[in-house]
């Protein structure tokens, strides 16, 4: 204890910033969970029926008359999309409407900071529940989507990591988010202006290169959805793609940008 | 006397609002102070800064001789905060908002159990323990505050209006649990704005308006300094007024409320025989001075927001 209390904030002093974690961010990723179990059905099982709706209406819906897609059927085609969508928005919104919500309306932050747990443990902790979250979601869309047969079971060693680390990815950009929103109504920007392009324009429900030249650059270049569909399908569908190891790259990267950037913007928001 | 809180020249600016003005003060091991004053006279913010949650702009501020600005966790881990806001964690029951709790200060399960169960007979909720929170009445909220903020066992103990928004029993019911912790050589530091409750609860009071300590001392004290004697009260009939005014300014201190003049003297029954024998009232009245009489002329009468 000692150890960690010295090694606190000098850095403060000198106007630097970098952020202090120890083990209690699992204190914080505890509470989290205990939350959810509490609230398992409701906060769980009932926005888990989305995909599979998703899944028999465009999967077998549409998918009657799409048929295939670079000879893949297109219900195989789609379930790495659902997969990578169950991530996105399993920690996105759990580190936005629901971190909002505690630190806004609940003031469970301040609650905890007055412990011996600082706020970037805090915000690392809700990150981390966050990208735990995506992790669930994941795992229970992909044995829906192998259930009808649309992936081997065997991927799933495969989807756990990338859940995870797509979950950090997607978890700071909603922490970010609830750092930088004057209300909670401001949400919609983040949600329309984003997460729902990225939903509809990252390789999801038909592959990109029906797009122009220059919004396929886009989409590689901005949306972090368009490299987790890119490495599922690869994945799910046992395919070699060259640019699998290049998009994973380039998530690893982002992630390592936007969690510190996440720590340091609430940290700004909430320690005057 | 065991200093446990030493500032000096502690300042804290929000851009160009001075919240707290450069104050300087100690808090010894084992007293109750009460921080006392107007809305906004920056006792929030003190708290805030002792409680190593809000950085100091800049001057001094120690706790248990460690600087807040280096030592927070270690602070933290001796500390007791009772905020102003509820802020319980309303997804859990009684009981696990204490579980939970516990856990951020890395107490061992089994302790946190035997420490919770202890606690929730100490405010009086160990028949509440599986209630959920929200179903709680605001007196309970505050009380299960207390207990929470008691987890860790601290040296100090941090009171932002502890008992702000409660009816009478529940605000006593408070007043008993601290007076219980003194006896147990705990210190307390807590706001107010109840003159009651500093008067009944605090061994010391720091008066605090517009980001400054503008008295200090014990609640009688603070009474004998700046009140002294006696209060007469006098409600003059009409066109009287201007008579008793002539006869009080320049001899005594006095203060309106209302249609009612308060006069501040050494002797009541001698000053109301001289204010009668020269004017009709329609009423009047000699009190003891409190400490309400002390903070409106020290803050003054207007209504601050």
């Amino acid at each position: 204890m000692n150890k960690d209390a010295s090694a606190a904030p000098p850095s403060r002093k000198s106007g630097l910033w970098f952020p202090h974690l120890s083990s209690r961010v699992f204190a914080v990723w505890q509470r989290d969970f205990d939350v959810f179990r509490r609230l398992f059905w409701v906060s769980f099982a009932v926005p888990m029926l989305e995909p599979i709706f998703y899944l028999l209406a465009l999967g077998f819906g549409l998918g009657l008359f799409v048929k295939e897609i670079h000879g893949i059927p297109y219900p195989r085609f789609i379930a790495p999309g659902l997969v990578s969508v169950a991530i996105m928005h399993g920690s996105f919104f759990e580190c936005s409407y629901a971190s909002f919500v505690r630190m806004y309306y609940q003031k469970t932050f301040d609650a905890i900071i007055a412990t011996p747990v600082n706020l970037e443990e805090v915000v690392a902790g809700e990150i981390l529940w966050g990208a735990t979250r995506a992790t669930i979601n994941a795992t229970v869309v992909f044995l829906v989507v192998t259930a009808f047969g649309l992936s081997s079971p065997l991927h799933l060693a495969g989807i756990l990591p990338l859940a995870f680390l797509g979950g950090i990815l997607f978890g700071s950009l909603g922490m970010i988010s609830t750092a930088l929103i004057p209300s909670i109504d401001y949400f919609n920007i983040p949600i329309f202006l984003f997460l729902t392009p990225m939903f509809l324009f990252s390789g999801t429900f038909f592959p990109l290169e029906v797009l122009p030249e220059a919004a396929q650059k886009a989409s590689f270049a901005l949306l972090p959805l368009t490299h987790m569909v890119k490495i599922a399908r690869s994945l799910m569908l046992s395919r070699h793609d060259t640019g699998v190891l290049g998009s994973l790259l380039w998530i690893v990267v982002v992630a390592l940008i936007t969690f510190p950037l996440a720590l340091y913007l609430m940290q700004r928001r909430l320690i005057k | 006397m065991e200093a446990v809180i030493f500032a000096q020249g502690l300042t804290k600016c929000y851009n160009s609002f001075t919240a707290v003005a450069g104050i300087d003060f100690t808090v010894y091991a084992g007293e109750v102070l009460g921080f006392l004053g107007p809305n906004g006279a920056g006792k929030t913010t003190t708290i805030r800064m002792i409680t190593c949650t809000s950085p100091l702009t800049s001057g001094t501020l120690t706790v248990f001789g460690m600087d807040v600005s280096l030592h927070p966790r270690e602070i933290k881990t001796q500390t007791g905060v009772a905020p102003q806001e509820n802020n319980l964690d309303p997804d859990f029951t009684v009981l696990q908002n204490l579980l939970t709790y516990g856990r951020y200060f890395r107490l061992p399960r089994e302790e946190i159990h035997g420490r919770a169960a202890e606690l929730l007979e100490f405010v009086q909720l160990d028949e509440k323990a599986n209630e959920q929170v929200e179903k709680l009445s605001g007196g309970m909220k505050r009380r299960l505050i207390l207990a929470r903020s008691l987890l860790n066992r601290p040296k100090l103990l941090i009171l932002d209006e502890p008992t702000t928004g409660l009816d009478p029993q529940g605000r006593r019911l408070i007043w008993e649990r601290i007076r219980a912790l003194r006896q147990g050589g705990i210190t307390v530091v807590l706001t107010t704005h109840y003159m009651e409750e500093a008067e009944q609860i605090c061994d010391r009071i720091l008066i605090m308006d517009q980001g400054q300590i503008i008295a200090e001392g014990s609640p009688s004290e603070l009474i004998r300094r700046h009140v002294g004697g006696e209060v007469l009260e006098v409600v003059p009939e009409e066109g009287a007024e201007a008579t008793i005014l002539a006869e009080v300014e320049g001899c005594c201190p006095y203060q309106r409320l209302g249609e009612k003049l308060e006069i501040f003297t050494p002797d009541g029954a001698g000053m109301l025989e001289r204010l009668r024998a020269r004017a009709k009232l329609s009423s009047f009245g000699i009190r003891r001075p409190n400490l309400e009489d002390v903070f409106l002329r020290l803050t003054g009468r207007d209504l601050r927001e």
